[in-house]
């Protein structure tokens, strides 16, 4: 498919000035794509050029399509001398080349150099026409949707689910070229931008192809990240999730087409799958596998199905090949045996997804993670993926064994990471062992079941709970006892996921951020010694980070963890941790125990003085926050449990492993052998230190919730004001007290001030709550910490919130008193009024609710925001030297307040900014996604040689955040888009050099650019007008607002 | 442990109210974290200093960066950068284009110079407002006055066009721009009773009727610039004073019609000749550069000391008023009848404002 670019330039405005002597520009914009550029007139002494060229016309191959991105550069035009440049706009035409997004890019760009920053705006227009050429061989892949969003886009239906796709390119790094020492820095980082540019666009076309290998037409959880190795190279790899989509046409679709269960179970059967890649496996069985009764005398081998792969990593805990475990019935064993089978086809049956259709997921074993530490000065042929493409299969190679440890033949919530410190690479990935459906795996599923909720005989809620592994050969002590909730199945006491809350799930209370913080000094220590060095320290350091998050869960009166994520970040002399997680009370978990303390000598009466004041601190603590979470189980006595399983060990879902270069893997135990769960032993000041640091971290203040899941479990009445931000701090440590205590407390500190910080400043949402809270932690320098947080602040109800979160109590009471005859329809009447089809209330009034929060009255607003509309108007009306009017309009009346308000946006580009929303999460509260226009994905730098003139660090970066956020919305505007979901910021690499007055500053973020409109517009669009006009009228609604 | 680093940034830029107003004050960030602690922000929200500095710190650097905006309001409102609600940029703008009364009183009428702006520690230590807001507000009437200086059309909407304020602001800018033209004196001693109100008042009549913009609409600095044929043609309403007969029938009827209405009825009869007096020489001498600047102090000289000296109520200044112009009409040798009603329609109304304590 070869394709037709065609740019027109149309005009720019708030150009800076070039020219002193006449305070004006000369400008004219060069337009570049692939090898070919096309020039403007240059118009002359103005600020506001009005070029108005022709239409620019590019003939290009597809691939180059995919590939190279528009380049539109502003210069002075100069008689004598070289021209200047103004600025540059990079365009990815990328969502113009598939048919469901945007069909044009037009708007005004911000005009970026990486010295200056934005210099003024350019207004360009951008089409595609592509040619229909199936005969050739195809490099490129046309056609291919890319989401960031971890769950399927809300207006699409997944109709298969083929699984992971990766991939990895390697480049030179433009500023260790030789080229680098004689050319200016500007030179440097547009080159730089441009090489990212254009790996990006390779990467994404190459892994298009995958996914059209494997006949999907989407890839679902696209994450992209740089590696800057530096001498090495530039590394861009990506990873997500190969999905067949189906776009939903109407709002009926949304229904679930119900058929009967038994005919859902008829039509399964297994269809030939049409993947030439794949073999095929046994019959498929219904999957009733919640009817069976407990039988463990049927004995399974686990061999017996798992085939070829070969694992060579077999972990250590003695549930590998050839240990054959009991299994739960006949049912399961089936189940796993051919979703197993459709799985391991794959070569890593991963999913980057984090929320999943309903029935997809069926258990969740734990978290998996692996972690490899690399020299990049090792590498034979650097300019070449394959040395990278080895060290990633090996991490994944990995993690598919501990899933299978674990009982799971798939990975969910995945996810990949690194840390470099000059030639030492950690290599990291995680995610969370699963059993899914395989329904979803395959291709030939019926039509219309998909949406249905396949957990019609499952109970709601507690399903993902139920250990998916061999009770009586397990991969790691465990404590089990019969689901709370169905009392059929044994659960965990305690579970970690790496996944977002599945929506069915029932949870007590409300949910919570938890962190755990950890930094460890490390000797400075060159290549091989400095990896086995950081290779010794990663086991004590996973260790302690999960022993905190397990006291931290405790102390918080909860039994659960999602979103789990842990970093381990690597610099010159210390290592450094940070796990943050979700945490939750599930009702079909038992009620978590509480802490104790245990003195090593409990002779001495002070000290036993002591331990008890502490342990009675501990309970406090306990005891206020189950209150502030209110979580309020329902006491379920012994008998209706049952016995507790034999052998009441320790827990721990955490299976990992750290791998030197060597291969060597380490797996730890994390029971703490044959103590007690959770019993803290206090035998020296370290252990001292960590209780008090247990109890010094404070609680959000009242009104306030936080969470790093997409939602917070137990609020569901969102209003719709949202605050996405991005706060970013630096602290220098004073190199004379680092022992790990200090660097520790400074750490903790510094985490905890920033949250205290977000809280005040968000102060005017209260009731609110902080999602998807992101923290990211580097090390820039030898004595530096720097941390990284974006979040959406969220506003919500209070009054319905309490309310909701008393009958979801009553429901909780009345379905413990059930008897289990009745359970099998409690989760049934559960699903169908407290679940997912409309998580949130219609939005109410959404302009009272914004205009309310904001401190001035709502009248004075009113008032003020009516001048500027006012004026626009008069601006439009009123020429210069026009009649006089002694002001007239005097405060317009309630009624024309009212029109100029609801008035959408004048049409001429110029008048105003439309609103663009921004949020990591994938919704947004209030408000219905009707289309979406293409994966942003955008690179920059910036740099400077005045530090101090641009008001320090300090102010250097805060520019520069808010120009990467305009510079998003621009591109969002201009593909026709009011808001940018799941936008991350997955790189910030912040470098400053106060001496010379330098610092530069390199951004990378992404995010699915979306149509949203409100949901108490969409009322009135439906019935008043065909959907096709909402584009225009919701941006135009939301520019008012 | 030392932040090198601290900085919040949102997707919709927030502004603190208070802390915008301390910065407009011209509080620096460690007084501006002192004054917020005073007004008991940390109990109220439970918060630590460290928060409060950073917070403030950060406030101040937005508010750093939005200033350049907002020295071109239209630009704030088509600006990529900072995403703020309507309403807000509205407030943004009246805010920072708002000044104080004590400051304005001294410069009101001033050359918007470089002098005057060297006396301006001078102001800042009399009225008590830091030097930094002094020097705001005064570049701020100097920018208004520029971008409105040349411009066609009512001065009050090219403010208000240019500048996107309130109709309130933009009459009082108005006001400003013109007493900075005109260059009217404010600063004596006996106007210091005046406020700023006063005299945005008079400028507001003065620009309705005085100006060239009052009789043509197409000229350059209509609004700014006082009629010079008008002030020239002035000097024939001489006439109603040097002319002895012209003076005793005005004043005879003046004395028919309001006698017995007119609490302070004797000392009028007395006076009216000073009056009348006063206040057509006012119109005489407007010819001259000079006299149109002392135009405030030569009133309040001429009419309002004597009238306030005998004490007259502000309801007998008005009938006084009302009767001295309208019967003016009924003179039979006075020809200038037009010139009259626009010098003395604008005066009465001016002249009751200026009368008061």
């Amino acid at each position: 498919m070869p394709g037709k670019l065609k740019v027109k330039i149309v005009a720019g405005r708030h150009l800076p000035v070039m020219d002193r002597a006449s305070d004006l520009t000369d400008a004219f914009v060069e337009v570049k794509f692939g090898n070919t550029t096309f020039k403007t007139d240059v118009y002359l002494k103005s600020l506001n050029p009005q070029w108005n060229s022709e239409w620019f016309k590019f003939e290009v191959d597809d691939e180059d399509l995919q590939d190279e991105p528009l380049q539109i550069t502003v210069l002075d035009h100069d008689t004598y001398s070289a021209n200047d440049a103004i600025g540059k706009v990079y365009i990815d035409i990328d969502p113009l080349l598939y048919s469901e997004a945007a069909t044009v890019i037009s708007g005004w760009f911000p005009i970026y150099d990486t010295i200056h920053g934005i210099r003024g705006e350019i207004n360009v227009v951008v089409k595609v026409d592509l040619f229909n050429d199936l005969n050739r061989f195809r490099q490129s892949s046309c056609g291919v949707k890319f989401f960031c969003t971890t769950s399927i886009p809300k207006c699409y239906r997944a109709v298969i689910i083929h699984g992971f796709v990766e991939e990895l390119v390697v480049n030179e790094d433009p500023e260790y070229q030789w080229i680098d020492r004689i050319r200016t820095p500007r030179a440097s980082n547009e080159a730089r931008q441009r090489l990212i540019s254009l790996m990006s666009g390779e990467l994404q076309r190459k892994i298009g192809l995958k996914v059209l290998e494997m006949r999907g037409n989407a890839v679902v959880g696209y994450l992209q990240c740089f590696d800057l190795e530096g001498e090495s190279g530039l590394v861009v790899r990506a990873i997500g999730t190969a999905c067949t989509l189906d776009k939903l046409s109407s709002p009926a679709a949304f229904l679930p087409a119900c058929n009967s269960p038994s005919k859902e179970m008829k039509e399964l059967p297994f269809n030939e799958d049409p993947n030439p890649n794949t073999h095929s496996s046994g019959p498929s069985t219904p999957l009733k596998n919640q009817t069976y009764s407990f039988s463990p005398s049927k004995s399974y081998s686990r061999q017996s199905s798992s085939s070829d792969t070969d694992l060579s990593l077999t972990p250590k805990t003695g549930m590998g090949s050839g240990s054959a475990g009991k299994e739960g019935g006949p049912f399961k064993a089936l189940l796993r045996q051919q979703t197993q089978s459709a799985l391991e086809q794959r070569e890593f049956p991963f999913f980057t997804l984090t929320a999943f259709p309903p029935g997809f997921l069926v258990h969740v074993g734990g978290v998996v993670s692996a972690r490899s530490v690399k020299l990049l000065d090792r590498i034979h042929n650097p300019d070449e993926p394959e040395t990278r493409d080895a060290w990633w299969a090996e991490i994944r190679q990995e993690i598919k064994s501990h899933a299978k440890a674990l009982g799971c033949h798939a990975v969910v919530g995945y996810s990949e990471s690194t840390s470099i410190c000059e030639e030492v690479c950690i290599l990291s990935a995680s995610g969370t062992a699963a059993v899914l459906n395989p329904r979803f795996l395959q291709d030939g599923t019926v039509e219309g079941c998909l949406e249905q909720r396949i957990e019609e005989n499952l109970p709601a809620g507690c399903g993902f709970c139920h250990i998916p592994y061999d009770e009586l050969n397990m991969p790691f002590p465990a404590h089990l006892t019969y689901c709370y909730n169905c009392r059929k199945q044994k659960v965990p006491d305690v579970l970690f996921t790496t996944i977002d809350l599945p929506t069915d799930a029932t949870v007590v209370g409300k949910g919570c951020l938890i962190q755990a913080r950890l930094c460890r000094l490390k000797k400075k220590a060159q290549a091989e010694a400095n990896a086995t060095a950081i290779s010794n320290l990663l086991p004590f350091m996973e260790y302690e980070v999960h022993t905190q998050l397990m006291n931290k869960l405790k102390l918080k009166g909860m039994n659960a963890l999602f979103g789990l994520r842990i970093q381990i970040t690597v610099g010159e002399n210390m290592l450094m941790g940070l796990a943050s997680a979700t945490a939750v009370y599930l009702a079909a978990l038992p009620m978590p125990g509480g802490i104790q303390i245990a003195g090593k000598t409990p002779s001495d009466g002070s000290y036993e003085q002591h331990i008890s004041h502490m342990q009675k601190k501990i309970s406090d603590t306990i005891a206020k926050n189950k209150e502030l979470y209110e979580i309020n189980p329902p006491e379920i006595s012994e008998e209706i449990i049952g016995s507790p399983i034999p052998e009441p060990k320790q827990r721990s879902r955490l299976l990992r492993s750290q791998s030197e270069s060597s291969d060597e893997v380490t797996e730890l135990d994390l029971s703490h052998g044959k103590k007690d769960a959770f019993v803290l032993e206090i035998d020296d000041t370290d252990a001292m230190e960590d209780v008090h640091s247990l109890l010094t971290d404070v609680p959000p203040p009242s009104g306030f919730y936080s969470c790093n899941t997409e939602i917070m479990p137990g609020i569901n009445n969102w209003t719709s004001e949202i605050q996405m931000f991005t706060s970013v701090r630096v602290i220098r440590l004073s190199s004379l007290n680092l022992t790990n205590q200090a660097l520790n407390k400074n750490f903790n500190d510094l985490c905890e001030n920033l949250l205290k910080s977000l809280y005040f400043k968000l102060r005017s949402m209260i009731p609110c709550c902080l999602c998807h809270v992101n923290f990211t932690v580097s090390l820039p320098e030898d004595e530096l910490i720097q941390v990284t947080v974006t979040a959406v602040a969220i506003t919500f109800d209070k009054n319905q919130a309490l309310q909701t979160t008393k009958t979801h109590i009553e429901k909780s009471l009345q379905r413990a008193s059930t008897d289990n005859e009745e359970l099998l329809q409690f989760p049934l009447e559960l699903c169908s009024d407290s679940l997912p089809s409309h998580p949130f209330p219609p939005a109410k009034e959404h302009l009272e609710s914004a205009r309310s929060n904001s401190g001035i009255p709502a009248a004075q607003r009113d008032r003020c925001s009516s001048w500027i509309e006012l004026i626009k108007l008069k601006a439009q009306t009123i020429r210069r030297g026009s009649i006089k009017t002694t002001v007239t309009v005097e405060k317009a009346s309630p009624m024309g307040e009212g029109n100029f308000r609801n008035r959408s946006a004048p049409p001429c580009a110029n008048s105003t900014v439309g609103v663009v929303k921004m949020t990591p999460l994938s919704f947004i509260p209030g408000a219905k996604i009707t289309k979406y226009l293409g994966i942003i994905n955008m690179f920059f730098i910036r740099e400077t040689t005045s530090l101090r003139e641009e008001g320090g660090v300090s102010g250097f970066l805060h520019a520069f955040i808010a120009e990467v956020f305009a510079m998003v919305r621009a591109h969002v505007a201009a593909l026709g888009g009011n808001a940018v979901v799941s936008y991350i910021m997955k790189q910030c690499v912040f470098m400053e050099n106060p001496n010379k007055n330098q610092a530069q500053c390199l951004i990378n973020v992404s995010g699915d650019a979306v149509i949203f409109v409100r949901e108490s517009e969409l009322e009135v669009i439906s019935t008043q007008q065909p959907t096709a006009n909402c584009q225009q009228s919701c941006a135009g609604g939301e520019v008012t607002t | 442990m030392t932040s090198e680093l601290d900085i919040f940034v949102g997707n919709t830029t927030l502004i603190d109210e208070e802390v915008y107003r301390l910065w407009l004050d011209g509080y620096s960030v460690s007084d501006a974290v002192a004054l917020r602690v005073r007004a008991g922000i940390l109990e109220q929200t439970g918060a630590t200093a460290a928060v409060l500095q950073s917070d403030t710190m950060d406030h101040y650097r937005t508010f750093h960066m939005l200033e350049r905006l907002l020295h071109a309001p239209p630009k704030l409102l088509h600006q990529l950068v900072f995403q703020i609600p309507p309403s807000r940029q509205a407030l943004l703008i009246e805010r920072y284009y708002a000044f104080d009364e004590a400051f304005v009183r001294e410069v009101l009428g001033k050359k918007l110079s470089k002098g005057t702006k060297k006396d301006l520690d001078d102001i800042s230590a009399k009225t008590g407002i830091t030097l930094k807001s002094c020097r705001r507000q005064f570049d701020n009437f100097k920018r208004v006055f520029k971008v409105v200086e040349e411009m066609r059309g009512s001065l009050a909407d090219n403010i208000q066009q240019h500048f996107l304020f309130s109709d309130r602001l933009a009459r009082d800018y108005a006001a400003i721009v013109f007493f900075a033209n005109n260059r009217f004196e404010t600063a004596k001693k006996k106007l210091q009773y005046l406020s700023f109100g006063d005299f945005a008042f008079c400028a507001e009549l003065m620009i309705q009727n005085w100006t060239l913009g009052a009789v043509d609409s197409q000229v350059d600095d209509m609004d700014m610039d006082l009629d010079k044929e008008f002030l020239q043609d002035l000097k024939e309403l001489k006439v109603l004073v040097a002319d002895k007969d012209l003076l005793d029938l005005h004043k005879s009827l003046v004395c028919t019609a309001l006698r017995g209405k007119l609490g302070v009825f004797s000392e009028m009869e007395a006076n009216f000749k000073n009056l009348s007096r006063g206040l057509v020489n006012v119109a005489a001498k407007l010819t001259h550069n000079k006299d149109v600047r002392d135009l405030f102090v030569d009133l309040v000289e001429k009419f309002v000391e004597p009238c306030r000296s005998d004490h007259w109520p502000l309801g007998d200044v008005r009938l006084f008023l009302n009767q001295y112009s309208v019967t003016v009409h009924s003179l039979d040798g006075f020809r200038h009848q037009a010139l009259w009603d626009r010098y003395m329609d604008t005066l009465r109304g001016c002249l009751l404002r200026l009368y008061h304590d």
